[in-house]
């Protein structure tokens, strides 16, 4: 059942550019939204650790990138995958070393001191000349036809979200997913436990930045100018729109950040075409809707009207089923 | 600091020092602002044995607890585990040497199902970052299925712990210590809250976890006739210092802590 959906989610990526090439650009943005949901429900929803700054991870894959391919003197596509390769491990980097410290902070300081880097990135991103300050980065023009170019950095997209959403769904079948869990349920009881907990969140915040950074080069070139605060460390939009999709689709399940990245991008994008001028508003209506009557999420709304047996069954490690 | 990098490499050899107790606590004060919870504290949880820890409510019995597991600092003292000094550990090293505790209010990864708390609850000394990014292995799962049977639990293994009764939490939480094979284990009250009809069971599984897996048990508990049964040796503590000590007779017939509960002084 769980391979059919997948293939089948699989197979409409594939067709969807030439299906309708005329939003090629919109379900790339898609497949982005539902990058940065799963990302931050790796350590919001499994682990209970709720970063409001993840876009810091996104903004430093976006830089590395574009200054690789400013300044390696690489050929366009050499460029573009080494910048996105570097980006995904500079943003791991960042996360192991800044997780020891900030991963100590728990409940609501941790959620004000991620928030508080990705501010603090997006001003000194704005301020430093070498990587364009607050005029920002152009990248280089893509070599081929225009209508290659928004396919190709669709397909990429595709990819980064499927390897994405399957390595998260690896991890949490693990030990480590397990011991993610526990820290979410109960951080004293783990390490009375001898869970190595330290370890495990900032491993877990390492895959998170691993595939936003990834994420960040092909958005940047996708875009075709790197802003600081509107693209890179935009922590008003993508930063909030992270969380709220991973809580509107059901945090800490492994399909509500991928429903509700969907439900999101959908929404946003049909409340920009028919209540133009009023979009912000009806998407604010919807957020509070939502939190309201859907507190668990779609998901979790789903799982209990699916009622307590099926629940009970669908908690469990997929390798403890007898 | 200094003591917990160098006594690291002495954690494979054996009861290090010959002759000590398995845990040996000298001299431990500890106080919380001008409040005094433990003062020279001592007391010893020798191997294989059953040792209680009783005394009023607020005597520091608790505080002790946390200690001895690393939850704070202590002022002053020692505590010392296989012979090594673990008073400047952190909580999660010292229960990777084998110190398990249990907590008065329970403590269970309530979203997990029950099983998923016992798959998690294995030995973590060993558990590389490697290890651990592999699935739970179908021994675990069976060794879990075992201890829940042997709490009476098996029937639970799917529910979400946070949806047990309040003493099946607590059933659940010392099959989770076993699970995780300690050295000794301290127990918080592990029959307040429980129904009485189940008490007796739950003292039969204690003793049954010491003699036969060859726990070390340190227990506090408030129901007299239940540590009157279990322990081999009974400490007192009254006002955060040691009251007395000796046999289960020795302490039921000893005025003091007798004083000590009705609250004459």
């Amino acid at each position: 059942m769980d391979m059919a959906v997948l293939a089948g989610i699989g197979a409409l990526g594939l067709v969807a550019p030439w299906a309708a090439p005329s939003i090629v650009t919109q379900l790339a943005f898609l497949w982005l939204m539902i990058l940065f949901a799963v990302t931050w429900d790796v350590n919001g929803g499994q682990m209970g650790y709720n970063s409001f700054g993840n876009v810091f991870f996104f903004g430093i894959g976006v830089y590395i990138c574009a200054l690789i391919q400013r300044d390696s003197g690489l050929s366009y596509y050499p460029a573009l995958f080494v910048g996105t390769a570097l980006g995904a491990l500079g943003a791991a980097i960042a996360a192991l070393a800044l997780g020891p410290a900030i991963l100590g902070i728990r409940g609501h300081y941790f959620a004000i001191a991620t928030l508080g880097l990705s501010i603090v990135a997006a001003d000194v991103a704005s301020a430093w000349e070498y990587i364009g300050a607050a005029s920002g980065l152009t990248l280089p023009l893509f070599p081929g036809a225009i209508g290659n170019r928004n396919r190709f950095f669709y397909y990429l997209l595709f990819a980064l979200a499927a390897i994405t959403f399957l390595a998260a769904r690896a991890l949490y079948r693990t030990r480590l997913g397990l011991a993610m869990n526990a820290i979410r349920d109960n951080e004293d009881k783990a390490e009375a436990m001898g869970v190595h907990t330290t370890r495990t969140k900032v491993f877990a915040w390492c895959v998170s930045a691993f595939f936003l950074g990834a994420a960040g080069g092909p958005v940047g070139n996708l875009v075709g100018f790197v802003d600081p605060r509107d693209l890179a460390f935009a922590g008003a939009t993508f930063g909030v729109w992270m969380v709220l999709m991973a809580v509107l689709g059901g945090k800490g399940t492994l399909w509500g950040p991928v429903i509700g990245a969907v439900i999101f991008h959908v929404t946003q994008e049909l409340f920009w075409t028919y209540l133009l001028g009023w979009q912000r508003v009806a998407m604010g209506l919807l957020i509070v809707v939502i939190v309201v009557f859907f507190p668990t999420g779609v998901v979790g709304w789903l799982l209990r009207l699916r009622g307590p047996r099926k629940r009970r069954r669908s908690t469990t490690v997929a390798t403890s089923a007898p | 600091m200094i003591a917990a990098v160098q006594s690291r490499s002495e954690s494979a050899s054996p009861s290090a020092a010959g002759g000590e107790p398995l845990l040996a606590v000298r001299s431990v004060s500890k106080h919380f602002g001008g409040i005094v919870a433990n003062r020279d504290v001592s007391l010893d949880a020798p191997a294989g044995r059953i040792t209680g820890l009783i005394g009023p409510n607020g005597s520091g019995k608790t505080t002790l607890f946390n200690s001895i597991a690393g939850q704070h600092p202590i002022d002053a003292g020692s505590i010392r585990f296989e012979g090594r000094e673990i008073s400047r550990l952190r909580s999660p090293k010292i229960a990777r040497l084998g110190i398990i505790r249990t907590f008065q209010q329970t403590h269970v990864y309530r979203a997990m199902s029950c099983v998923a708390n016992m798959q998690i609850s294995t030995p973590q000394e060993e558990e590389t970052l490697a290890r651990a990014l592999r699935k739970p292995s179908a021994a675990v799962t069976e060794r879990a299925d075992a201890l829940l049977d042997f709490v009476g639990l098996r029937s639970k293994r799917l529910l979400p712990a946070g949806e047990l009764s309040f003493g099946q939490q607590k059933l659940l939480e010392f099959a989770m210590s076993l699970m995780s094979s300690p050295r000794l284990l301290l127990l918080d009250e592990p029959t307040a809250g429980i129904n009485p009809v189940l008490i007796n069971g739950l003292v039969d599984r204690l003793k049954r976890a010491n003699a036969e897996l060859g726990i070390t048990l340190l227990v506090i508990e408030h129901n007299m006739r239940v540590i009157m049964n279990l322990a081999s040796h009974i400490y007192c503590l009254a006002h955060g210092e040691l009251l007395a000590q000796g046999t289960p007779d020795d302490i039921r017939r000893d005025p003091r802590v007798v004083d000590a509960y009705l609250g004459g002084r």
